[in-house]
């Protein structure tokens, strides 16, 4: 029905959108057009008003001003169902996925069509087979949502969407938990989309996939357009200063490790999802810990945190600690930014303040009379604002009213600030924009120079290559091997993530 | 947000959710044919009318008092107490043990012991089942309405074959010494000279005041509480903040228990003078819908007890003035508070919010803006 229309008039139009939520103004004034038939980026830091943006085009929000154009005819957004019939998709950061019934059942899940169930799931089996040809995409349909790996349940998100017949497909972060093989089977997908006629917004913060991915981009900062450019006439250090308004440091600087005495030692230890793991972590210097998601990496962070069960040699400082909990690992010197943040390292419904002082609020100096000092409390957490630029700066906000980035830099200043002596850190940037990327590197290289020790688990290869002075990669629960930063390129990551070793994957 | 706007939104909350319990309790005295209006009346002036009415007001709030406080308190780290019952009429078995046995003892020792000791056999009841659930994953409603079963057998036991007064017809125990029971309010205030209509209003009312005030404390300004309410908002993030769930849910149960205890403090001690069967009278139960109502707020949970206890006195005068209406429709108002301020407080919060704080839309999918 597309096909028709002329081909100059935009898919999506945004005219002089506005959208305010009290004081804040989110978004001031946007308009840009994507070109039926594209890949189009929208790139931003934390708080651009990127997610605003998407959630108004999708109708979970209502603009105070402004028109959403859909092929030239202005639409009245205000609901998902509305987004839905003018021919807009979304798949979302966290998937909307029902995990007991089967990929087809969620698929079909609300789209109303009555008869008998055997004609509709035939008539819906046949369409979808339709579907996963034209975009190369292939699930087994019957299975059930709760077996399928995150890549594959991201792909059950995207097959709801044309279900749905979407012309236009928004993806928010699609990358944010996939391995790098999913995301090269997503970034094929999409292309395939776009080469049959749909139109593709992705919202990202990876640069190094606007760049690859996208033919157009438009960049927001602080609720407005700042750029809207050929994807071909930027690179990404051009992009990331336009982000933030000022030029950005892609490259890590950092000066070569002066590694001291060894705080954590693990001998042949063992846990759920891992085996026989032994390495040490010296003062001074960043170790990182490559794999692919579920090879016994977060495990074996959870572990050494106390918060799982483990079994053989796990030392500090030569004492065994074993079977300490995380209280006690706390105490000793131990820090620790836990790869899933909401779960872990949140409190959502408390204060902000109150999150702050999480794991340490035993601390003394946060008491007066043996009662917790509110004032104390409040200067803590203002302490920890300022210095990690956490916004808004606003102690009494509740935890879950904050963007993910700045949640993440509540829980980087929490437990960098008490210079730990040790620093576990899970996925450091999940979620997190490109100038404060910048800014964690760069705290993370200040405490290693300080001569803190620093155990990094990270699925981003570039993070590893830069930020590491020892790369140990994990598969299938066990240590294959260890590979210094500068011989470390992606095939051979690639090849040790995969199972094999260090000694084969050099050759 | 401001504490300020805070406050005020759930102020609004309950004040609508009142208003519609009461549009619905009214519709409802209106098919039956009486007049809601007048109904309300009359209940009004049974709680507050007249001085006794007032005093008989306050000693129901007491018990409400502690027993929401237990219930509330449990919330706080995300389990349901609802056990208040027997863990109440095992503190009344604590209260007379020292009552009965230790007598001799001046009041101003005697007393506080009383009190701790029903404290502590409420803590005791409640333990077990905090216990269960902490270490054997045995969910704490179902073990804490199983107990109090438990409890109305023991005591029934107890009363019948071990407690009972030599030569009483009836499951009780002997009068308590004078010495050795909470003085009644009009007893103290006519030692300073005020005089007062006699009720069964007594000093427990103060204690309760004061374990209000130490309970919201304990949570909002100690390392504990703060502990527990980790644990009851996100167990995880208590695991990975080095806080076992499983200490802070026994914890939690021991005091909750030991606050529900104290309700035998206001009925045993300071009301019937001895332990008599079925005396919490529901009391328990009730204290699981002031703990819902309260909110966040100890202002809150002192009214929500004061209205669970008007409604509970001033519904004696209702039942005699108006022949249409019986304990069933005054346990069907009951219900209807409960349902729309406690078990609903979602129901008006969005449209309250919606009128009130246009920035709401800030806590709506949270993506990585």
């Amino acid at each position: 029905m597309t096909d028709s229309m002329a081909p100059q008039t935009p898919a999506l139009e945004l005219v002089d959108v506005q959208k305010s939520f009290g004081a804040v103004r989110a978004v001031r004034g946007v308009s840009f057009a994507i070109t039926r038939g594209t890949i189009h980026g929208i790139v931003g830091e934390n708080g651009a008003g990127k997610s605003t943006l998407m959630n108004l085009v999708y109708g979970f929000h209502r603009a105070d001003a402004g028109e959403i154009r859909v092929d030239g005819t202005a639409r009245n957004i205000t609901s998902p169902d509305d987004a839905i019939a003018a021919g807009i998709g979304m798949v979302h950061q966290h998937y909307m996925l029902v995990e007991p019934m089967t990929v087809l059942e969620n698929i079909v899940l609300g789209t109303a069509s009555s008869g008998p169930l055997a004609r509709t799931e035939r008539d819906a089996k046949a369409k979808l087979e339709q579907l996963m040809r034209e975009t190369g995409l292939s699930l087994p349909l019957d299975a059930r949502v709760a077996d399928l790996e995150v890549g594959a349940r991201q792909q059950v998100e995207i097959l709801k969407a044309l279900f749905r017949d979407a012309q236009i497909l928004i993806l928010d972060e699609p990358t944010s938990v996939l391995t790098p093989r999913d995301t090269e089977r997503l970034f094929d997908a999409l292309r395939r989309l776009r080469d049959h006629g749909r139109t593709i917004l992705v919202i990202t913060h990876k640069l190094e996939e606007i760049t690859r991915l996208t033919d157009r981009v438009t960049v927001m900062r602080q609720g407005l357009v700042v750029g809207d450019v050929a994807t071909r006439d930027v690179n990404e250090a051009r992009l990331a200063e336009m982000m933030v308004g000022r030029p950005v440091l892609l490259r890590v600087e950092k000066g070569p490790a002066n590694p001291g005495e060894t705080v954590l030692e693990l001998t042949d230890l063992s846990g759920r999802n891992f085996a026989g793991v032994s390495f040490k972590v010296r003062r001074g210097e960043i170790v990182g810990v490559a794999g692919v998601a579920g090879n016994g990496q977060s495990e074996l962070l959870h572990a050494v945190a106390g918060l799982l069960p483990s079994s053989g040699g796990l030392a500090w400082k030569g004492e065994q600690v074993t079977r300490r909990d995380a209280a006690h690992l706390r105490a000793l010197g131990v820090a620790h930014v836990p790869e899933d943040r909401q779960r872990d390292g949140l409190v959502q419904e408390f204060p902000a303040q109150d999150t702050a002082i999480l794991g340490r609020h035993g601390d003394p100096a946060l008491r007066r009379n043996g009662l917790l000092s509110r004032r104390a409390v409040r200067a803590h957490c203002e302490d920890r604002m300022r210095r990690f630029d956490v916004r808004p700066p606003d102690p009494a906000w509740p935890t879950r009213g904050f963007s993910g980035g700045n949640q993440q830099k509540l829980v980087l200043a929490r437990e960098m600030e008490c210079n730990p002596d040790l620093l576990l850190i899970g996925q450091p940037t999940r979620g997190v924009d490109v100038g404060a990327i910048e800014f964690i590197y760069a705290r993370l290289i200040d405490l290693r120079d300080r001569g803190g020790a620093v155990l990094l688990v990270s699925s981003e290869l570039d993070q590893l290559v830069s930020l590491a002075d020892r790369i140990l990669v994990m598969s299938g629960g066990k240590l294959i091997g260890e590979v210094a930063p500068q011989d470390a390129t992606d095939e051979r990551l690639g090849l040790m993530m995969g199972g094999v070793t260090a000694q084969a994957a050099a050759a | 947000m401001t504490p300020i706007r805070s406050a005020s939104i759930e102020v609004a909350v309950v004040a609508s959710a009142l208003v519609a319990s009461f549009a619905v309790a009214g519709l409802v005295l209106a098919v039956i044919g009486a007049d809601p209006i007048e109904a309300f009346r009359i209940l009004v002036y049974g709680a507050f009318g007249y001085p006794e009415a007032i005093g008989y007001t306050l000693y129901y709030a007491t018990s409400y008092m502690f027993a929401g406080l237990a219930v509330w308190v449990a919330l706080k780290a995300g389990i349901f107490n609802i056990g208040g019952e027997g863990q109440a009429y095992l503190g009344g078995l604590g209260a007379a043990l020292v009552c009965l046995f230790f007598d001799g003892l001046p009041p101003i020792l005697l007393l506080p012991l009383a009190m701790m000791s029903a404290a502590l056999f409420g803590a005791g009841w409640a333990a077990i089942p905090g216990w269960l659930q902490a270490r054997r994953q045995t969910h704490v409603v179902v073990t804490t309405i199983m107990f109090n079963f438990i409890a109305g057998a023991l005591m029934t036991y107890l009363l019948n074959n071990w407690l009972l007064a030599p030569g009483g017809g009836s499951p009780e125990t002997r009068p308590f010494a004078p010495q050795a029971t909470m003085p009644a309010l009009h007893d103290i205030l006519a030692l300073v000279g005020i005089n007062i209509a006699h009720s069964p209003a007594n000093l427990s009312l103060l204690v309760a005041l004061i374990a209000v005030a130490c309970t919201w404390t304990f949570m909002f300004r100690t390392v504990w509480g703060y502990e527990t309410r980790v644990v009851g908002a996100n167990p995880h993030a208590a695991r990975y903040a080095g806080i076992d769930p499983g200490a802070v849910i026994v914890r939690t149960m021991l005091i909750s228990g030991a606050l529900v205890g104290l309700v035998a403090v206001n009925e045993v001690m300071g009301v019937h003078k001895r332990l008599i069967l079925d005396f919490p009278a529901g009391a328990g139960f009730v204290g699981i819908a002031v703990a819902l109502m309260a909110g966040e707020s100890a202002i809150g949970l002192v009214l929500a007890s004061l209205l669970f206890a008007a409604l509970a006195q001033g519904s004696l005068d209702l039942v005699i003035d108006m022949p249409m209406i019986n304990r069933e429709i005054v346990r069907l108002i009951q219900g209807v508070l409960i349902l729309f301020c406690g078990a609903l407080p979602s129901l008006f919060r969005k449209p309250v919010l919606r009128l009130l704080a246009p920035r709401r839309e800030i806590a709506a999918p949270a993506g990585a803006s």
